[in-house]
């Protein structure tokens, strides 16, 4: 039986690397994931972790030393926020490309600017081609376990590819929930630790890593991120089963929530789910058939599994928490029904852009996608597939 | 493994990232292609005077154990032509590479 506590996002998080106890934690603090590495330099303080905490001078630098702290043969951590994860962007390729399983609490926020610091989905959303593995977490709860899980499928040698754990800043991050925490020595035990088969401070093989990689090679070192991508898929719900053994929380690549008989459905991530849930839940006492699947893994993106989820909606409304602003649909929305179209699915679909930079997304909101998801399941018209709500246009 | 990786080796059974698990590496990397000119050593003008090696970047004119240099080592030679600047004997001849 697990722990019950009351925690914010943030302290969830924490707690969380400080039951991995990882050998580095290289950070920079920044809103609203400051509180990460601030409670996390306590425990080193405290001794209650015997992390290397590298007070960093910028996030460039922490990925950095992320970076190297990895391939020296460490497991390390850190955590940011938009503009942070911004000023990491060129050493995040370097991480996925040199194969170095770095673990990331990225607590979703607006990149600048106009300034803001308030939540939405941008920041992670401009790296998702970066080849980190991206996991949406809709409460305290989920950015925990997210956490506890993300080292076992990291570090598997079919996958070696980096892991960031989102979560939705202030709103989830900051906000005090219930929560169950796991005993630290089943997280010990569960974690593990970590044997990199090669590493830079092994002096039985001396090893190079990041050499010039030429036209003779990178695309097929390309290919083999790709295909790691591929194979985290199966690693994913195996390190899910044996966490679910241990927690008996289950966790597969998204979660359906009243999708059975479902005739109208929205897709979301992170804290956006709960609030469609209730919406959902109310709409389901009027008779109306209507139902949510939450994305958790992002990348890999469930391409094969999500039609199958979504292929019997009669309208299908996906909710994007960043604009892309290609003068077309978002991040989420073009992933969906790319993989519908591929799987021949055929479901008259919209994309909904809501609570950029933080903007509030209430139940009313929600409502108004559904109520427009039973009129387009009703007649078939899709005047304007790219919408926004809870904008003032 | 590093050695035997080359342009027709399948993604399959290339190193991740690029990695090399094997020290001193640099020497199966052999750069001499790369020269447009050559330097031409012409060891009867040669007084052994041993300005020429110490200052070749990528030490491809060979010593022997008599301190003495030999010919170009042109697997690594770039053809920078620093040697000929510094030979005050003009025993070393910058030749356009046929």
């Amino acid at each position: 039986m697990g722990i019950r506590e009351r925690l914010s996002g943030n302290e969830a998080a924490a707690i969380a690397m400080k039951q991995i106890n990882p050998d580095v934690v290289a950070a920079f603090p920044i809103t609203p994931s400051t509180e990460i590495p601030q409670y996390f330099s306590t425990f080193v303080s405290n001794g209650a972790v015997d992390t290397e905490f590298v007070a960093v001078e910028s996030e460039h630098s922490a990925m950095s030393a992320c970076v190297g702290a990895e391939a020296a043969g460490s497991r390390a951590m850190t955590a940011t926020s938009a503009n942070g994860l911004s000023y990491m962007w060129e050493m995040i390729y370097i991480a996925s490309s040199l194969r170095l399983p770095i673990v990331m609490s990225l607590v979703n926020r607006a990149v600048s600017g106009p300034l803001n610091i308030h939540n939405d989905h941008s920041d992670a959303m401009g790296v998702r081609d970066s080849g980190w593995i991206m996991l949406f977490s809709e409460n305290n709860q989920e950015a925990y376990d997210n956490l506890v899980m993300a080292h076992r499928i990291a570090e598997n040698k079919d996958v070696l590819l980096p892991l960031m754990v989102c979560q939705d800043g202030f709103i989830t991050s900051h906000s005090i929930e219930n929560i169950e925490l796991i005993e630290d020595n089943k997280v010990k035990e569960f974690v593990g630790t970590y044997k990199p088969e090669h590493y830079l401070l092994n002096d039985k093989e001396p090893i190079a890593i990041g050499p010039l990689d030429v036209q003779t090679y990178l695309f097929e070192h390309k290919f083999q991120q790709a295909e790691a991508m591929r194979n985290a898929k199966k690693v994913i719900l195996e390190v899910a089963k044996d966490f679910e053994k241990m927690t008996g929380r289950k966790y597969s690549f998204f979660e359906e929530y009243k999708m059975e008989d479902a005739e109208i459905g929205i897709v979301c991530m992170n804290s956006t789910a709960g609030t469609t849930k209730t919406v959902v839940d109310s709409l389901r006492e009027k008779g109306v058939k209507a139902g949510m699947v939450k994305i958790r893994v992002f990348r890999p993106f469930p391409a094969d599994e999500l039609p199958e989820a979504l292929g019997n909606l009669k309208a299908l409304a996906v909710m994007d928490k960043a604009d892309s602003l290609n003068g077309a649909g978002g991040a989420l929305f073009e992933d969906v029904t790319a993989s519908m179209y591929t799987a021949k699915k055929q479901v008259p679909t919209v994309n909904y852009i809501y609570g950029i930079g933080g903007r509030d997304t209430t139940s009313k909101d929600i409502e108004e996608i559904y109520t427009a998801l039973e009129d387009i399941a009703k007649t078939g018209n899709i005047d304007n597939p790219y919408r926004y709500v809870g904008l003032r246009k | 493994m590093s050695t035997n990786i080359n342009k027709d080796t399948p993604a399959s059974k290339m190193t991740i990232g690029g990695n090399i698990y094997e020290a001193g590496n640099a020497l199966e990397f052999k750069t001499g292609d790369w020269r447009s000119i050559k330097p031409i050593y012409k060891s009867e003008k040669c007084t052994q005077c041993g300005l020429c090696f110490p200052v070749c970047p990528e030490d491809a004119i060979p010593v022997n154990k008599e301190g003495k240099r030999e010919d170009f080592d042109f697997d690594y030679c770039k053809g920078c032509g620093v040697c000929a600047k510094v030979c005050p004997f003009n025993a070393i001849e910058m030749v356009n590479e046929e």
